[in-house]
């Protein structure tokens, strides 16, 4: 027999997102993923002046903040053939480094933690052992006994106070919890470090941006100027403590993140063998040490992989009208020419047509359309975008520094390459990737600082401002790697006005229904096989859907296999 | 049940001092602008209640307001949310999920019907039915009204729940509306921005703690403390703005002085916000500090009040002591006339300068630049 489970709202992630799942003996043998919010963005943005959609469009998330600027001024500049000073280059990608620190972070330990760390169970620590551990695996000051004693006493105190607030109705001593008390008591140690210094890094986008969440970006540049003998201009003073946030944030990667990523994974290393999903990964790559027109001298490499063939990275090609194609046979909209067709983005449509059940709903037809989402494929094939397709590409594709880090990190936990694909593969491939991420900022900043002391102070080109200089028409595409995977805009620019403009996101690509096909996508196809011991408490579709760590919201409701509501029974 | 622990009786738990607990009521008083004669009541609130229980909802939003929450540096948040309210919905953070994290809203509601606080994150999609946000099955619309007749109070967070935001930019698809338009009968604090200042909104949830009372509004519902100046009237670079001296191009010589962004469609004089003042992030810097105009992501409509980079055709010429109240909103017409009215209500020393100014503006209008 089967039980069908409903899970919504999915927590722990940006955006509303359901999951559907069919169970058989234990494990999950069907899966629907529905994103169930909509707010119409491509509409919006026709008709408007090109330069200001990156503002727009950054509002389409805002814990992955900035990524979505910055795929939308380049592809503005795309389309109008603007390539920006070396030092707005340099100057986004320490953004783009900012951001990975600070939302890998904010994912492993406010969004995942709390599938793997048991915060019930931390109460019963001795912070002694806690303390023991904690300094065997890092040299981070902040591990005395009496630290992780005074911690667990105000645990114990606000779990004494009756009022559990974001702690309340967790899977508390579910089975599927491995971790030691000690252990779980560092994690809860750790999770609120993490959320006093993740406020810290983003003052890197406040200094270049003005703000954060929601930095300022510009067509052609960066807005901030760079003057040296300015009080009102990124100067030593403002450089400085760019440095300085970049080591803290390399110290608390190195130094609390890792060990405790590879100490958690230590005690999870079935997960190793479970959420594999597809066996496709893309990646559009990211970090230009030469320009973002020469993708080569990417530190992200560029490509995708089909079957799990490390062997061979095949290019990708976003101009191209036969590769990037969007569908939406599953999804609430309507094409001009019928739901069938792929289209590619230049030629994208984005016509809203609800046609689900009418709210309050029980469950969805999963078998006509059931999400907000369209179906995005690459030549057909639907394809993984995120932390491990990045990883995996850069391996495959022989980027040195990333073979090295995956290949000591195999060998560390002792686990064989396939445990790569799987839900630890992803976390622990998050992981690897902030610690590259945090060397190669400095990187870029050593260069900007050369650049500067060589009297390049340029940070904006300003050939192309004025929409006299435009084409009657162009068109564009801008791709980046957000911090969940690869994200492209494409625009159509008509008498200096947004003529079409598409986006295609990471989570499109992740958390999409299925194709035309029947196809599933890249959450649908990981949770097949994965274990549920208690359909009440699918602690476990959690694991799995947040290693993606998804970028919209989800519900999770259970039923039986008739759609009743099971959970029914213990509520109420 | 337990019975839920006081401020003071919590903080004596984990060891506060009574000496320390009333410095720190002292703080609260003084961060939200108090008189040293009303820490007294600070104290007398802060002993007697229990950590205000917390909702927190998601509509048609980005997460952006929680983002900016959690990079609150005073208090900081894990304090605000393990020691000072009860978060106990809230989609971004909570371990629970699906029907378990929807039992823990339903508790909440029942057995704090009257005393628990909502925050809402987003806007609320009307048309067709609501079909454009759901959440286990049902609309958002449904979620809010129910959750929101037996709330103490309500506070709109971010531009989309205060104003619509970006989502009901023209033409509107999904039919997005901003809280106050689909509830009524309870007090609603307006705190907009995209996303507001993480320390406004620290600030604004301490004044209910601390006071047991909403904050002093105006007439959009908008906190005083935090709304009630133009960022214009605030910015560190005004002094250009009176002396005529503008940033002409992004990256000219007049930006790597730090002119004013005026002409590079600074929405500074028509935007109500705290920018100038609190700065971001800890006071590290704000949009124009950082070379960009402020866009005027706290004022309704600002997403249809563009192109961005065009500047502003011109605003009333009001002085300094204005406050939103007075004026309502501004949305200015007719080019030149910007800063000449300016000019005219500001006391300038370098007259000669202004004039040139905005002879040039006037000139480049014509061309039809800018």
């Amino acid at each position: 027999m089967s039980t069908r489970i409903v899970v919504d709202p999915i927590t722990r992630i940006e955006g509303h997102l359901r999951i559907e799942a069919e169970i058989r003996d234990g494990k999950i043998v069907d899966a629907y993923s529905s994103g169930t919010m909509v707010r119409g963005f491509e509409i919006i943005l026709k008709g408007r002046d090109p330069r200001d959609a990156w503002a727009f469009t950054e509002r389409a998330c805002g814990v992955c903040t900035t990524v979505h600027a910055l795929a939308s001024v380049r592809t503005v500049e795309d389309a109008l053939k603007i390539a920006v000073p070396p030092n707005a280059e340099l100057i986004r990608n320490l953004m783009f480094c900012a951001q990975y620190l600070q939302d890998h972070v904010v994912h492993f330990y406010h969004l995942h933690a709390l599938d793997w760390v048991d915060v019930v169970s931390a109460l019963k620590a001795d912070p002694k052992k806690t303390s023991e551990i904690a300094q065997s695996i890092s040299n981070w000051p902040n591990s005395s006994p009496g630290y992780y004693s005074d911690l667990q006493k105000r645990l114990i105190t606000f779990v004494e106070s009756g009022q559990l607030g974001i702690f309340a109705n967790g899977y508390w001593g579910h089975a599927a919890y491995k971790l030691p008390p000690e252990v779980n008591l560092l994690g809860v140690a750790h999770y609120l470090e993490a959320l006093e210094w993740q406020k810290e890094v983003v003052k890197i986008h406040t200094i270049f941006g003005g703000k954060n969440p929601h930095p300022n970006y510009l067509v052609g540049g960066v807005p901030c100027a760079i003057n040296i003998d300015e009080a009102n201009a990124i100067n030593a003073e403002r450089l400085a403590y760019v440095g300085t946030l970049f080591d803290q944030a390399a110290d608390f990667v190195n130094k609390v993140y890792i060990p405790d990523l590879l100490a958690v994974a230590g005690f999870y290393k079935d997960w190793g063998a479970i959420g594999g999903g597809l066996p496709n990964y893309l990646a559009y790559g990211d970090l230009p040490m030469n320009g973002y027109g020469d993708p080569t001298k990417f530190k992200f490499a560029r490509g995708a992989i089909l079957n799990r063939n490390l062997g061979k990275v095949h290019e990708v090609d976003g101009r191209d009208a036969q590769e990037i194609e969007e569908y939406i046979a599953h999804s609430w909209y309507e094409y001009s020419d019928g739901d069938a067709a792929g289209k590619h983005p230049w030629a994208g449509e984005t016509k809203l047509k609800y046609s689900g059940p009418k709210p309050p709903y029980e469950h969805l037809d999963v078998e006509k359309k059931y999400s907000w989402l369209k179906t995005p494929r690459w030549k057909g094939n639907p394809m993984e975008v995120g932390p491990l397709a990045r990883m995996l590409v850069s391996y495959a594709a022989g980027h040195q520094e990333v073979i090295d880090i995956v290949n000591a990190t195999l060998k560390q936990l002792d686990v064989p390459v396939a445990a790569l694909f799987s839900t630890l593969g992803r976390t622990a491939a998050r992981g690897l990737e902030t610690v590259l991420v945090a060397r190669w900022a400095k990187e870029f900043y050593n260069q900007l600082l050369a650049n500067i002391k060589n009297g390049d102070t340029r940070t904006f080109n300003k050939d192309r401002w004025e929409p006299d200089s435009w084409p009657a028409e162009a068109r564009g595409v801008g791709m980046t790697e957000a911090p969940r995977g690869a994200l492209s805009h494409w625009i159509v620019i008509k008498d200096k006005k947004i003529e079409n403009y598409q986006l295609v996101v990471p989570s499109t690509w992740n958390a999409s229904p299925r194709d035309p096909k029947g196809q599933m996508s890249a959450y649908e196809s990981s949770l097949i096989g994965t274990p549920v011991k208690n359909p009440d408490q699918p602690l476990e579709i959690l694991r799995t859907i947040h290693s993606f760590d998804p970028c919209l919201a989800c519900a999770v409701h259970l039923y039986d296999e008739k759609g009743r509501y099971v959970h029914q029974i213990n509520t109420f | 049940m337990n019975k839920p622990l006081t401020m003071w009786e919590y903080a004596d738990l984990n060891g506060v001092t009574r000496r320390d607990f009333l410095k720190f009521a002292g703080w609260i008083a003084a961060a939200a602008g108090l008189e040293a004669s009303a820490i007294g009541s600070v104290v007398h609130a802060m002993d007697t209640k229990p950590r205000l229980p917390v909702v927190w909802f998601h509509g048609q939003e980005c997460t952006c307001c929680s983002e900016s929450f959690i990079r609150s540096s005073h208090p900081i948040v894990s304090d605000i949310v393990l020691d000072k309210i009860s978060l106990d919905y809230t989609e971004t953070l909570m371990a629970a999920a699906g029907h378990q994290a929807e039992e823990a809203l339903h508790n909440t509601m029942k057995k704090f019907k009257g005393e628990y606080l909502l925050l809402m994150e987003g806007s609320i999609p009307i048309d067709d039915d609501g079909v454009y946000c759901c959440i286990g099955g049902r609309t958002m619309l449904d979620i809010v009204q129910e959750a929101a007749a037996d709330a103490k109070a309500v506070i709109a967070w971010g531009s989309c729940a205060s104003n619509g935001c970006v989502q009901a930019a023209k033409p509107n698809p999904t039919g997005a509306k901003p809280l106050h338009e689909v509830i009524s009968g309870k007090p609603i604090i307006n705190v907009p921005g995209c996303p507001p200042i993480a320390e406004v909104m620290a600030g604004t949830i301490v004044h209910l703690l601390a006071f047991d009372r909403i904050p002093q509004l105006d007439g959009l519902g908008r906190p005083k403390a935090f709304y009630s100046r133009r960022v214009h009237d605030t910015c560190y670079r005004r002094p250009n703005y009176d002396a005529g001296l503008f940033v002409e191009s992004f990256d000219d010589e007049n930006a790597r002085r730090g002119y004013c962004l005026y002409k590079m469609g600074c929405r500074g004089p028509v935007t109500y916000n705290a920018c100038g003042a609190i700065r971001w992030n800890n006071g590290v810097s704000f949009p124009i500090q950082s070379g960009h105009g402020c866009i005027g992501c706290s004022e309704a409509n600002f997403w249809d009040n563009g192109p961005f980079y065009q500047h502003l055709a011109s605003f009333p010429g009001f002085g300094i002591e204005t406050t939103a109240d007075k004026i309502g909103v501004v949305v200015g017409v007719g080019a030149a006339a910007g800063i000449a009215a300016h000019a005219i209500s500001t006391n300038i020393r370098k007259r000669k300068l202004i004039q040139e100014e905005i002879k040039s503006s006037t000139e480049s209008d014509a061309k039809g630049g800018a």
